[in-house]
């Protein structure tokens, strides 16, 4: 199928390179206005209704008056850094979807090709490249703009980042395994001979799921533009176009890793189970939608996780990227190559569930063996500790309240409660005397 | 460009492993950019600015290598070297502040002067070896290596698992040691006897830290609500560690010294502050200054 695209002529290169680009600007600005349509709809608000049919152009219209503001440098910003940050965040967002296979054979003008840019041996490296430069753009942005806040963004994502690839990294390790290859499109081409990788190889899937949105700096892992913290985190002092730049990265990116997400997991454009026993779905346009609509589906998943989940701490979010995705993608892993090693040398399945009793005896009696964890002592009785104070028991179980008597009277009327303790009304001198005379004073 | 175009669009490679136009015009452009960019880094007084020109250098040196049909090895220098290494150099450039520059004095005795020897030796090394493998070595190419099931990748994993697996094994045996040795120095001493949070909250119960509430917070009870009004205890004492001394020093000093003395204020749930003056004396309409601050 690789030669399809091998021999595009020059003008066919140029017209899909002009609609990758022009696609990716038109679904930023529908991504913007979905989310908030989608948020403002969780939220019971309606969002963004004015302009347009249901508010469609209100991205349009702030893009707009973005393009129109006033473009600030701070005196203490790095020119040049300064303004190379929003290029480089911008550019490689887009560079990444060149290998994004959008869709199966078509004839465009009589020229038989596949609706993708390129595909190349290390198709899945390109994307994985791309966002490694232009986190670049963030952590730069922080650097140069001269003030705290953005560095601490900066600094932020610069460690997610570091955290966050390896973490991306090896969620497609099991991925390329099955396929037996880094390109794209023989991704997906695997996965339309076997199962999708989604249900195949479910925690690559959830880890690379969770690890994308780590990498796109979105909520819950929005940590480097943190808006409670940070006001705006690295592009706090960026206005205008160069702040638009920033954002149209962050949505691009959005839409690259979903369409990544579609790629290695969700089939491509293969369609769904029962469709893709038509002959006719499998082929032509019919596949751009497949990967449009489950591409709009991974948008979607983006939308609700920043209606629904709170911002993480940023240590529960590195100890979420280290101790929890790392660990659990290597031992995934070695499972599945394992399983890969097992299925070429060719073993019955006596053979394997003999030595698999035996591994998990061993594991078993090991468990037995080993001594357990002495649990540390309670300590008792430091109740009071000397002190006065009333201290609440340290298991914090609320003692039962004692019987008391009914607040209400014989008569069945309830009777306003006495406050006994310390009433003003007494003390003949005193401010309060004075206070009450002002008051009357200030009413008769 | 028809040819650049062509290796984009994965033109069968040449097996002749000669220059091709395309090949050629990108090393005339990143060349230059790659030597620019380590010139560049040497020269520039901002440390972060040097890491941007190295950085610029490892892109072009990534983009030479795809352009000699060597993706693999190109793009794992982009991920590698530029993405993770080059990137907690930022890091922690960054943490040593922004406006860090070199500075001029050297701190080494002739430290110039053995690093201009050292250089002058591994110049004299790299001329050599280039000169040699431009004049008697004849170029094999890559394409032979590319075609095999899996492509360049392909053939690259199956070097590295078979012929070189010692290699690469032991390599990856150091890298793990260092990183462990790292940590064990970098945390050993920080992470010991560390009271967990739970640990903290019981010693405070048990009276080990003080008292186990917070300070109350001034103006706690009491009817004003100003920084300097000290907070009142439930039976109407005050609480003399409840004005901060930074804010109002004389407040706390009168405070202590009237401890001190035993003159305990008197239980006075009326109380809005504590320096009170006489009732005025005056008719009930003048409302001393006082008083209006004190509410």
């Amino acid at each position: 199928m690789r030669e399809m695209l091998a021999d595009d002529p020059f003008w066919l290169i140029a017209l899909k390179v002009q609609f990758v680009f022009t696609f990716l600007m038109i679904t930023t600005l529908l991504m913007i206005w979905f989310e908030r349509r989608v948020v403002g709809r969780m939220q019971h608000r309606p969002g963004p209704n004015r302009v347009g049919p249901f508010g469609i152009l209100q991205s349009l219209a702030d893009g707009l008056k973005l393009a129109f503001k006033e473009d600030i440098r701070p005196v203490l910003a790095d020119k040049w850094v300064y303004i190379l940050a929003p290029m480089v965040s911008a550019i490689p967002a887009f560079v990444a979807f060149s290998v994004v296979p959008m869709g199966g054979p078509v004839t465009i003008f009589g020229e038989q090709t596949l609706l993708q840019i390129t595909d190349l041996d290390v198709g899945v490296l390109v994307v994985l490249a791309a966002s490694s430069i232009g986190i670049y753009g963030v952590v730069l942005a922080g650097w140069s703009s001269g003030s705290p806040y953005p560095l601490l963004g900066g600094m932020r994502s610069a460690a997610q980042m570091i955290s966050y690839e390896i973490a991306l990294g090896l969620s497609i390790v099991a991925v390329i395994l099955y396929a037996g290859s880094l390109s794209t499109l023989d991704i997906v081409l695997a996965q339309g001979e076997q199962w999708w990788f989604a249900f195949l190889l479910f925690p690559s899937f959830a880890v690379f799921c969770v690890s994308m949105v780590g990498e796109t700096n979105r909520a819950p892992f929005d940590l480097p533009e943190a808006e409670s913290e940070l006001v705006g985190g690295f592009h706090t002092e960026y206005s205008s176009l160069k702040f638009a730049l920033f954002f149209l990265a962050e949505y691009v990116n959005i839409v690259t890793v979903s369409a990544m997400a579609t790629t290695l997991f969700l089939g491509g454009w293969q369609p769904p189970w029962p469709l893709s026993q038509v002959e006719m779905f499998n082929t032509g346009w019919w596949t751009f939608l497949w990967f449009l609509s489950k591409t709009v589906v991974v948008l979607f998943v983006f939308v609700w996780l920043r209606g629904t989940l709170p911002r993480m701490r940023y240590d529960q979010f590195m100890r979420l990227g280290w101790k929890v995705l790392v660990p659990i993608s290597l031992v995934w892993i070695v499972l599945v190559s394992g399983a890969r090693v097992l299925r070429n040398a060719e073993v019955t399945t006596p053979q394997i569930l003999v030595v698999g009793g035996v591994l998990l005896g061993a594991l078993v009696l090991l468990a037995v063996l080993l001594p357990d964890r002495s649990a540390p002592e309670e300590v008792e009785g430091v109740a009071t500790a000397g002190s006065d104070y009333p201290l609440p028991p340290l298991d914090l179980t609320v003692p039962p309240v004692p019987r008391r008597r009914s607040a209400l009277g014989g008569d069945g009327q309830r009777r306003p409660v006495e406050v006994t303790a310390g009433s003003p009304d007494t003390a003949d001198t005193g401010p309060d005397t004075a206070s009450n005379k002002e008051r009357d004073n200030g009413t008769s | 460009m028809s040819s650049l175009a062509a290796l984009l669009a994965q033109a069968p490679a040449d097996p002749s492993g000669a220059v091709g136009a395309g090949e050629a015009i990108a090393f005339w452009i990143l060349g230059p950019v790659a030597l620019a960019g380590g010139l560049a880094m040497v020269i520039a007084r901002n440390a972060v600015h040097s890491a941007l020109w190295l950085v610029l250098t490892m892109l072009c040196l990534g983009a030479m290598y795809i352009a000699q049909r060597a993706p693999f090895l190109g793009f794992v220098q982009i991920i590698v070297y530029t993405g993770a290494v080059m990137m907690l150099f930022l890091f922690v450039l960054m943490l040593v502040g922004r406006d860090s520059s070199d500075s001029v004095v050297e701190v080494l005795r002739r430290q110039r002067f053995v690093a201009m020897l050292v250089g002058l030796g591994f110049a004299a090394l790299l001329v050599s070896a280039l000169a040699r493998s431009l004049t008697q070595v004849t170029p094999a190419g890559i394409a032979p290596s590319n075609v095999g099931p899996g492509g360049n990748p392909g053939s690259i994993g199956r070097a590295l698992y078979t012929d070189y697996v010692y290699a690469f094994e032991l390599t990856a045996v150091l890298l793990i040691v260092a990183t462990v040795g790292a940590m064990v120095l970098g945390y050993s001493e920080r992470n010991r006897d560390r009271p967990t949070q739970r640990e903290m909250v019981e010693a405070r119960i048990r009276g080990q830290q003080g008292r186990p509430s917070p300070l109350p917070g001034p103006g706690v009870f009491a009817t004003g609500n100003s920084v300097a009004t000290p907070a009142l205890l439930p039976d109407g004492s005050v609480a003399p560690e409840s004005v901060s001394e930074i804010i109002e020093s004389i407040t706390r000093d009168k405070l202590r010294d009237e401890v001190r003395s035993g003159q305990e204020v008197e239980p006075d749930f009326g109380a809005r502050a504590l320096h009170r003056p006489e009732p005025p004396t005056g008719s009930d309409q003048e409302v001393s200054p006082d008083r209006e601050a004190g509410r």
